[in-house]
């Protein structure tokens, strides 16, 4: 039985914290965004639309580059964070923004594709009865999203567990403090000798998905029964 | 209650052209499908904006495009039953229920749970889901719903048309009942001219997005006639149901009728075409009708190639038709009398 390291439990331990956070950040942002794209029309929407999908087809080196472009010392953001103190690249929050823009699309599809499958005629009723808009919001779109809020969470949580290419970018690969998971099995595969932790790492990193996608799966049937 | 629409809108090829004043308690808006009433609809719960005019509650302005008013739909107090009942399927029945009444301020709540439940026999059904309740029980949340939250107007857009037909006249006593209980006037939307002359008084008719005529259901149903392939349905409440002679006898307005269908209550309505009934001057010897009302005629009115003639049986009313040719010759005009003759068979029971 192969032990993991003190350094890959800090990596497992990372990960999780990045993906946790990751998720937690985007959410109420991504039921924002699906609200909008669900039922708002405005101009510009199909740009709004390209852009929000954008991330699921650039490669994550893409992305990674982009945002050290960004939030770099020389970036646009990153000099103003820089002049109030803040430091973003190479520390553990990087990996998060990392995680929150690759993910971002899967988790704001679902949710849109859960509310637009919602009966307007619902929204019309609760409307009717009294009830102003971010009434029926909580009362009505939430409750009734409720499915594509978490599946889109499980994804978003799943695909933050498997971040790598924007991570290695913005973050680092600094064992103990941005060294997720995936960095990890990239660092023990690169170097001689360490076949067999990358093996123990990758087992972990698949069991890990695996229990994500089977809570997905429980909690989506689940829901669908409840009547 | 008094509801003035002077709207327009238009989406593509279609303009719809509204302009009625509608004072009463029980309205309706007839039309085919696609001729602009559930627009009209819409656009008075505020689920539509109309491109210019206005719409006054009372007096008081939903919309008015010169007055750059436009109450949002929560706060306008017009509640809607819709086709379908759209009950909140993630809410019990009482969940439901209460949703429109916990927003609605508590000086304006007159009506409450207990009051509706018992009305429209629901109280049993209050801590169920309501994903497995029956066609009738839902459209009767609905109906519950809407009136709990109390609102000044009720929309109620083709209430029936998804219900079978023995279900539809179950909920129309419902519908009517409740309203009436309550106090609460309505709009009611329909292309059934039956339906219309079960639930409104006053109906403003609607063709192709522009609004064709205002007038009472029964002179509306008359009018059709001539053009109607089942002819003026005469609509009959028959009660006191007996055996006799292998059919059932039913008392009508203190006639007693013969008809095939069994008795099922205490009262049913049912349906008797103008077409079914044939007019005789004298008292024929033997007929295989088995039955033969003496009758006054009352008037008469032209229906294209037809006469329709009203008759007075007792306190109760008819409407028969003939040909023009068969009016002639018997001297049909007010005063006369002829004896109408109608098959057991003839009737058919709405509910």
């Amino acid at each position: 039985m192969p032990i993991l390291t003190p350094a890959d439990i800090d990596a497992i331990r990372l990960s999780a914290k990045v993906a946790v956070a990751a998720t937690l950040v985007s959410l109420p942002f991504g039921i924002a965004v699906a609200y909008v794209m669900s039922y708002l029309s405005f101009r510009g929407k199909t740009v709004m639309e390209v852009l929000l999908n954008l991330p699921l087809t650039l490669p994550p080196v893409v992305i990674g580059y982009l945002l050290l472009l960004l939030l770099g010392k020389k970036g646009w953001l990153g000099s103003m964070l820089d002049a109030a103190g803040i430091r973003i690249i190479f520390t553990w929050y990087a990996a998060v923004i990392a995680s929150v823009v690759v993910g971002f699309p899967l988790l704001v599809r679902s949710i849109r594709i859960a509310m637009e499958s919602i009966d307007g005629r619902l929204i019309q009723a609760s409307r009717t009865l009294g009830a102003r808009w971010f009434d029926t919001l909580a009362t009505v779109i939430l409750p009734l999203s409720l499915r594509g809020i978490v599946a889109g969470s499980s994804l978003m949580f799943g695909r933050s567990l498997g971040e790598f290419g924007a991570t290695i970018i913005i973050a680092g690969n600094i064992p103990g403090v941005t060294q997720t998971m995936p960095l990890a099995i990239y660092d023990y595969a690169s170097s001689p000798g360490g076949e067999q932790a990358a093996l123990t790492l990758c087992l972990v990193s698949a069991g890990l998905s695996l229990v994500v996608l089977f809570l997905h799966e429980y909690l989506g049937n689940r829901m669908g029964r409840r009547d | 209650m008094e509801l003035t629409v002077r709207v327009t809108k238009s989406f593509g090829e279609f303009r719809l052209g509204a302009d009625f004043t509608a004072s009463g308690s029980r309205i309706g808006i007839f039309g085919e499908s696609g001729s602009g009433k559930s627009t009209l609809v819409n656009m008075v719960a505020g689920l539509e904006r109309p491109d210019a005019g206005e719409i006054l509650l009372d007096g008081e302005p939903l919309f008015s495009a010169d007055r750059r008013v436009n109450v949002a739909p929560e706060r306008r107090r017009v509640a809607l039953v819709f086709q379908h009942p759209h009950l909140f399927p993630h809410l019990s029945v009482r969940a439901n229920l209460l949703y429109g009444w916990k927003r609605c301020t508590a000086a304006n709540r007159r009506i409450g749970l207990d009051d509706i439940a018992p009305v429209l026999k629901i109280s049993h059904l209050l801590d169920r889901g309501v994903n497995n309740l029956s066609g009738g029980e839902k459209q009767r949340v609905a109906l519950g719903r809407a009136l709990l939250s109390n609102p000044r107007l009720l929309l109620m857009d083709e209430p029936l048309s998804a219900l079978d037909d023995a279900l539809r006249f179950q909920i129309i006593p419902y519908l009517r009942g409740a309203c009436e209980a309550f106090a609460i006037p309505y709009l009611f939307i329909s292309h059934s001219l039956v339906e219309m002359r079960l639930m409104t008084d006053r109906v403003v008719v609607f063709d192709r997005g522009r609004q064709a005529d205002d007038t009472s259901p029964d002179d509306l149903a008359r009018n059709r006639m001539g053009g109607s392939p089942v002819g003026y349905i005469n609509l009959l409440r028959l009660s006191d149901p007996r055996e006799q002679d292998g059919l059932t006898s039913y008392d009508w307005g203190g006639n007693r009728l013969l008809l095939t269908a069994r008795a099922e209550a205490a009262e049913s309505l049912f349906e008797l075409s103008s077409k079914d009934m044939i007019l005789f001057k004298k008292h024929p010897e033997a007929i295989s009708a088995r039955n033969l009302l003496c009758c006054t005629v009352t008037g008469t009115f032209d229906a294209g190639r037809k006469v329709g003639v009203e008759l007075a049986c007792g306190a109760e009313r008819l409407v028969a038709e003939v040909a023009d040719a068969a009016a002639r010759e018997l001297e049909l005009a007010a005063g006369s009398e002829v004896y109408a003759a109608v098959k057991a068979s003839a009737f058919r029971r709405l509910g």
